[in-house]
């Protein structure tokens, strides 16, 4: 497969990491080379986290170029919208249509962008842009911590690894207890993302 | 994984990011005895006895760890080691969880002792072993330095080797002159270490670990540790010079090398330190020129930089559209149900700092509170709306700090605000120091039962080893009574009236006081239960709910709201407890 750089976006807390862990996994079980890292701030919650993932035959640097990205799959809306200089020009991005204003703009010391600005600004490099419910589907699903899962199910329609190769990562990386209901956010986001054409 | 297979017996570390996950990988071996030190100076002492006794041992800290740990680390190069002690340093350029920045390469000259540098995961796997059997050889603590971009990121790893235990027996050979550094023994050291680097230099120009990679001759790059990726990517067909052993330098390698291309550059991160080093042979190179000395590097950077120096044909790279840096920030935040929050709305509203939504700017000079702050989660606390800490400099510094100030005089009262795990880290001396010295300042001990910004590493207050095990728990109170302070106040960290009256009588008091505001950490709360909700009949949108900046307290249309999948519920409610409409309580189950 060709070299793919992936950033994978969103807020502490909603599951960027794990996510992004297992896209490594998968491409590695797949037999690629990989290197992946993150950066989050200093706290644990709350903050903007940001994983590069590459994915090719040989990979030298961890961290992609500016101008670099392939694929944005972005948990939350203005955490899509930040990292746009990463991307290049013609990229792929997956967002999650959801909000999660941050603190200054709760105090209203700032303002939250509109859905058309944020697509704007994605559309300076982006060609193909998917906008998904990924957070309401989870919900319906019955736990919002699914919504990496699911992302990771639209995620998974750009990359030519197997299903089964995800479900198997997929077993091995979440607790037997809440493994079904992953299993099914992912099946939710793959077939969701079909529906608004991610290929 | 590497050490482990290295034969490591002892591993002793402070967490600190970008280094903690390392001990937390260790302690997992059972065979292997792992502890979380108080501080990075006593890790590195109990590091220096285990080898002292003839067992392979691992200290692990973060770039400022090492100034903590300096002392029994010039120590350690002194007296040498017996067994073999590997220290890593995790530095941190870019300052991405970090309260300075600073190349840790430059200790080892003041020490004069052998540094590595891996650039990748299999290197920092394959080193540990390399890495150990040197420190024996030359008796000699070795200092293995990563960065975060090695540290935070995952690669490909072939980690196949097998534990490998040395032979000997656990002892300690008892050798005055070796172990007692009296003037007289330090004396018949000092040569010693010379002729040490002498044969360490030699050792380093036939290290597999430095390695001539040929490509086109008309440009060389001497590079080492994440540099070298970001270096081999923008230039694809250049020769390379790798270090994988950068001091003491393998100067005749490097001769070679610089007389086989046209031209030579290093490319590394941070300081100088090779450039300087080469440029010391009478050597010919660049690199600082354009590589910046301030930051982490990464592609786009070095490609920017070798633009601009004309080493790479083509044009400027491709313009910004700087969209992002023109969007809300999102800076990290206490979590919902923090048991810091209540203290600091305290501490910010004793000292009027509180500016409700659309208020008039107060000016913080006028406060007539000043706190000094210190390092972990409770920092955050700096950030508007509490706006509550006034300094933050290194660990343990705001007691000394705040003693400092009251003894120059100034008017407003201090308060010094200090986290469990960083009092017990180097709080405790600095306190002892101002009661020693009478000092009348407060001192505010956040307990939250954890080492919590780090990622929840347990500590001498929590009764649980790094391995899991029950074991003696420090008791604040008592520690601080037994340094003879009367004065001492425990208060519930979700107890608003309790915290008001516990910081009122505290600054009153005529002389040291300290009040330990104990609540279990969030993130460490079990069940979470009743979320909160906003009687929208009652609120008047006051605003006073945000002001305590917790992240599931939001605004939608001027209308405030909490949300529920974040509230921690009946476990906190200081929201509750401080709304003056008295328009939030508790969702009712249906």
């Amino acid at each position: 497969m060709n070299n793919v750089d992936m950033l994978v976006t969103g807020v502490g807390g909603q599951g960027v990491i794990l996510a992004s862990d297992m896209i490594g996994e998968v491409a590695l079980a797949a037999g690629c080379d990989v290197k992946k890292t993150d950066t989050l701030g200093m706290a644990q919650r709350g903050g903007s986290v940001i994983s590069n993932v590459r994915i090719g035959r040989k990979v030298w640097s961890p961290l992609i170029r500016d101008g670099g990205v392939d694929i944005l799959v972005a948990f939350e809306k203005l955490e899509a919208a930040r990292w746009v200089d990463y991307l290049r020009p013609g990229a792929v991005a997956i967002v999650n249509n959801y909000a999660l204003p941050p603190l200054s703009v709760n105090l209203g010391d700032e303002r939250y962008p509109s859905d058309e600005e944020i697509a704007g600004i994605l559309r300076q490099r982006a060609d193909r842009i998917y906008f998904i419910n990924g957070t309401e589907s989870a919900k319906k699903l019955g736990n919002v911590r699914t919504l990496n899962m699911y992302m990771l199910g639209c995620a998974s329609l750009l990359l030519a690894f197997d299903v089964q190769t995800w479900k198997d990562c997929m077993s091995r990386r979440i607790r037997a207890n809440v493994l079904q209901m992953n299993t099914a956010a992912f099946d939710l986001g793959r077939k969701e993302g079909l529906d608004v054409d991610i290929r | 994984m590497g050490a482990y297979h290295a034969g490591v017996r002892v591993a002793a570390a402070y967490p600190g990011t970008p280094s903690t996950e390392i001990l937390e990988s260790i302690a997992r071996f059972e065979d292997v005895y792992a502890e979380w030190s108080t501080n990075e100076k006593v890790a590195m002492e109990v590091a220096l006895g285990a080898a002292y006794a003839g067992v392979r041992s691992l200290v692990s800290l973060k770039h400022v760890g090492l100034n903590v740990a300096m002392d029994p680390f010039m120590a350690a190069s002194t007296t040498g080691v017996n067994a073999g002690m590997v220290v890593i340093s995790a530095d941190d350029p870019g300052i991405h969880s970090s309260q300075n920045e600073q190349d840790n390469r430059h200790y080892v000259r003041l020490a004069k002792v052998p540094l590595l540098e891996p650039s990748n995961s299999q290197e920092a796997y394959d080193l540990m072993a390399y890495a150990f059997d040197m420190s024996e050889e030359f008796d000699t603590p070795v200092l293995v330095r990563s960065t975060t971009r090695i540290s935070h990121s995952k690669s490909v790893v072939d980690a196949s080797r097998r534990r490998v235990l040395a032979a000997a027996q656990v002892g300690f050979p008892r050798n005055e002159r070796k172990y007692v550094m009296l003037p007289g023994h330090a004396r018949l050291r000092r040569p010693l270490i010379e002729e040490r680097l002498v044969k360490l230099a030699a050792h380093a120009e036939g290290s597999p670990l430095n390695r001539i990679e040929w490509g086109e001759r008309s440009l060389g790059i001497v590079t080492s540790g994440i540099a070298y990726q970001y270096a081999r990517e923008v230039f694809p067909k250049a020769s390379f010079l790798k270090l994988g052993m950068t001091y003491p330098l393998a100067k005749e390698l490097v001769r070679h090398f610089a007389s086989q291309v046209d031209r030579m550059i290093v490319i590394e991160e941070l300081d100088p330190f090779l450039q300087e080093n080469i440029e010391a042979l009478g050597i010919k190179v660049s690199g600082k020129e354009f590589i910046p000395r301030i930051g982490e590097l990464n592609p786009s950077v070095v490609e920017e930089g070798a633009l601009n120096a004309g080493l790479l044909a083509g044009t400027a790279p491709r313009q910004k559209t700087h969209a992002g840096s023109k969007l809300p920030r999102r800076p990290p935040l206490l979590c919902p149900g923090c048991p810091h929050t209540g203290i600091f709305f305290v501490l910010s509203g004793v000292g009027n700092r509180l500016k409700l939504p659309g208020a008039k700017d107060r000016s913080l000079r006028k406060s007539t509170l000043t706190i000094t702050g210190d390092i972990g989660c409770y920092t955050l606390a700096t950030y508007p709306p509490l706006s509550a800490m006034d300094t933050t400099a290194c660990m343990g510094a705001s007691i000394g700090q705040a003693l400092g100030m009251k003894k120059a005089g100034v008017d407003n009262k201090v308060v010094a605000v200090i986290g469990d795990s960083t009092f017990l880290h180097s709080g405790i001396t600095p306190l002892v120091d101002a009661v020693y010295n009478q000092g009348r300042i407060t001192v505010v001990i956040l307990d939250n039962g954890t080492t919590a910004m780090t990622g929840h590493q347990d500590h001498p207050g929590t009764g649980v080893s790094a391995q899991g095990k029950e074991t003696e728990a420090v008791h604040l109170e008592q520690l601080v009574r037994g340094m003879g302070i009367g004065d001492v106040r425990v208060v519930d960290a979700f107890d608003m009236k309790a915290l008001r009256s516990a910081v009122r009588s505290s600054l009153d008091s005529a002389a040291l006081s300290v009040i330990i505001v104990r609540g279990e950490c969030a993130v460490h709360v079990p069940r979470r239960s009743a979320p909160r909700i906003v009687d929208t009949e009652k609120c008047d949108q006051c605003g006073t709910c945000l002001l305590l900046g917790c992240p599931a307290i939001q605004t939608e249309n001027g209308q405030v709201y909490i949300d529920a999948t974040l509230c921690v519920g009946d476990y906190c409610t200081i929201c509750q407890q401080i709304c003056p409409r008295q328009a939030i309580g508790p969702t009712v189950e249906e």
